[in-house]
């Protein structure tokens, strides 16, 4: 979940007093010391919903939540990488609902073949990020006009390719699967010990390597407690969808596709940022551009290429959330699907200023906000509620943002 | 100095730039040796920027040789500059406050591996490290540790860290922006003392420095511009700091040009 070669600074003196101070700091890093007041604010928003509601924390319905984090999710992750370089994409919810459009229409009107048409959803993503991404990158038009300009544009393209049809159902056995397919539970217990089992060998190979060059290594019980920490979440969860959720005797079990597809992208786009000299280059880019630039660096394509995969993974969620509920109408992407999408990436501790975050913020930040509106579902009070609370909630996340570098910048300049 | 009687490793020959109507620099010689610190020094408008640009690739002249190594070479950009070997460190540093200093010392010449060709390719994270854990040991650079982020450093150390950058890539030589403009007194000791084990290690070492003191402490050679050309050149052991100022000021014998008796304390003031 957290890069592996983050260490714990090392002690110059081999002291008792810092030696207890570095593992205190060891102890720390094993989570993310960003992503602990994220993670500490679910666990109250759990208990309260809990307290409030005994269903709240039932396999049924935390396997609901995640299926209804998966498409705002997704899209956030897009922002994410978006906003790892200092910009806003506020295009992706219109391009979410145009791009679904795009497949729906392709599919249901025009009997195109069901991946083709998925196919032509996602590309059309591609090239709206494509185009924004120029746009910005070259022509230097701040990216919060162009893609404010998107955001109605590409509405009202959605409204123009669904055209006098308005609502398109969906019902092709690809495309409904998408979100809704339940993996078999002996597929989802394969999946999950196969992921804990490389990020395991990817420690320890790690590891074994510094330890080969002679360079520091962080404790056997450091490395241990990361492997468990891992293991445990992720084994825990696939155990929650596993179990039978079903109210009836026809049994409801197994691992949705939706979940593995949102998680899918947060792990692969993880590695991407993390590992790569691409993924390095989007942090310098947002951490300093101009650095970035005379280290040789070609801003602009960056830039642009990040624009692209944020639409694409924008457009990406458009078509999670068409399956999840079986039709593209004009009302798809708009509302606060765009909203809820920026505030997970930041919720989730992905900073607004740029160079900082992680795509896993995704997920934490998509929780909070999915957890809220799903408990005060559950607890049948009305939207009004729903927003002034994840209003609050932002703010505050931003807030810990903006205190945070303003810390950092005062440490930084002593 | 025996400077003299070697061969410069950069010289620059009749170099002139003009901005529309101003004339930035006419006719200015510049030569660098390996082995030494050279300040540049001038007023503010006297061209030194100008020319530390035009010898980092930044800014193309108008007229004049560029010679590297006794061959005339052309550098149309920062990389070009680089590829010699002539690295420079403007006054921001230019470091990314977000990535820690291994990830700084490497930007844009990662090492990696190929994953996907043409795709992806994956940084190698621990010879970076210990390369720049080399070079970080043989400067004497006391940072916390390389894995830190440069937002956590402190001016001198953000410094050094710029610094290290611009040395590890066999680098013949560096040219310093103000390299103590921000720094208070310990660190600033810590930069100078940096400088000379650069110079140490054979880099012949640029520094632009509006600190006379600084430059004398640190420097062997000092050049002088005044109103974009060059001025009288010093030996720092042969001279001192109303003979420099003079030099810069256009004085001659401590008469400034206005009249006003001009130390090295009053013209150190940084102007930016």
């Amino acid at each position: 979940m957290k890069s592996v070669e983050q260490t714990a600074p090392r002690s110059v003196e081999a002291g008792e007093k810092t030696d207890a101070v570095s593992s205190l700091r060891s102890s720390l890093s094993l989570v993310d010391i960003g992503s602990l007041p994220v993670i500490l604010g679910l666990i109250v928003i759990a208990i309260i919903f809990q307290i409030a509601n005994p269903n709240f924390l039932s396999p049924l319905n935390l396997t609901n939540l995640m299926v209804q984090i998966s498409a705002v999710g997704t899209m956030s992750v897009g922002i994410v990488l978006v906003l790892l370089i200092g910009e806003i994409d506020l295009s992706v919810g219109a391009v979410s609902g145009f791009c679904a459009s795009i497949m729906a229409v392709l599919s249901v009107k025009n009997n195109v073949p069901t991946p083709l048409a998925i196919g032509a959803g996602v590309l059309t993503g591609a090239a709206i990020g494509l185009l924004q991404g120029f746009w910005f990158a070259k022509l230097h038009v701040p990216s919060f006009v162009v893609t404010l300009a998107g955001f109605l544009g590409w509405q009202g393209a959605l409204l123009y390719a669904l055209g006098s049809t308005g609502t398109i159902n969906l019902n092709d056995a690809l495309i409904v699967g998408l979100a809704n397919y339940r993996l078999p539970v002996w597929l989802g217990w394969l999946l999950g010990i196969l992921f804990v089992g490389l990020y395991a060998f990817g420690i320890v190979q790690n590891r074994r390597q510094r330890a080969h060059a002679n360079m520091h290594v962080d404790s056997l019980t450091m490395m241990i407690g990361r492997v468990a920490l891992m293991a445990v979440g992720v084994l825990a969860a696939i155990a929650l969808m596993s179990v039978n959720r079903s109210f009836t005797d026809v049994p409801i079990q197994g691992v949705p596709s939706a979940v593995l597809i949102f998680i899918g992208f947060i792990v692969v786009f993880d590695f991407i940022t993390k590992r790569t000299q691409f993924g390095r280059y989007v942090f310098a880019v947002g951490g300093n551009a101009d650095a970035a630039r005379r280290a040789g660096i070609n801003v602009e394509r960056i830039r642009i290429v990040v624009f692209v995969l944020g639409s694409t993974l924008a457009a990406c969620g458009g078509i999670l959330a068409g399956s999840r509920l079986l039709a593209v109408n004009q009302s798809s992407g708009s509302g606060d699907i765009l909203l809820n999408s920026i505030a997970a990436a930041v919720i989730g501790g992905t900073s607004l200023f740029g160079g900082r975050g992680s795509t896993w913020a995704a997920l934490l930040g998509a929780l909070v906000i999915g957890s809220i509106s799903n408990g005060m579902d559950l607890l049948a009070l009305s939207s009004s509620i729903k927003f002034m609370v994840t209003g609050a909630v932002l703010l505050l996340a931003v807030t810990l943002d903006a205190y945070a570098r303003s810390r950092r910048e005062a440490s930084g300049r002593s | 100095m025996s400077a003299t009687e070697r061969k410069p490793i950069l010289e620059m020959h009749g170099i002139s730039k003009r901005f529309g109507a101003v004339q930035a620099l006419s006719d200015v010689d510049f030569e660098v040796y390996l082995g030494e610190v050279l300040g540049l020094v001038g007023d503010n408008g006297a061209g030194k920027s100008t020319l530390i640009k035009i010898i980092s690739g930044a800014y193309h002249a108008d007229a004049g040789h560029y010679l590297f190594d006794g061959r005339e070479v052309a550098v149309n950009s920062p990389r070009d500059a680089t590829a010699l070997g002539i690295e420079t460190v403007y006054q921001d540093l230019a470091l990314c406050d977000n990535l820690d200093v291994v990830a700084n010392l490497y930007l844009g010449r990662e090492r990696t591996r190929t994953l996907i060709p043409g795709l992806v390719k994956i940084i190698e994270e621990i010879p970076m490290e210990q390369e720049a854990n080399r070079i970080v040991s043989e400067l004497h650079i006391r940072i916390p540790s390389i894995r830190s982020q440069v937002a956590s450093l402190s001016g001198g150390q953000r410094q050094s860290a710029a610094v290290s950058r611009a040395v590890m890539w066999n680098s013949k030589v560096v040219l310093l922006d103000e390299p103590t403009a921000a720094l208070g007194v310990e660190q600033t000791h810590q930069v100078k003392e940096l400088i000379r084990r650069l110079r140490d290690r054979g880099l012949g070492v640029v520094v632009i420095s509006h600190n006379l003191a600084d430059v004398f402490d640190v420097c062997d050679r000092i050049i002088v511009l005044r109103l974009g050309k060059r001025g009288a050149t010093f030996q720092t052991n042969t001279t001192n700091a109303e003979q420099v100022v003079a030099a810069i000021t256009g004085a001659e014998f401590g008469v400034t040009d206005n009249g006003k008796d001009k130390t090295p304390d009053n013209a150190s003031h940084s102007d930016r």
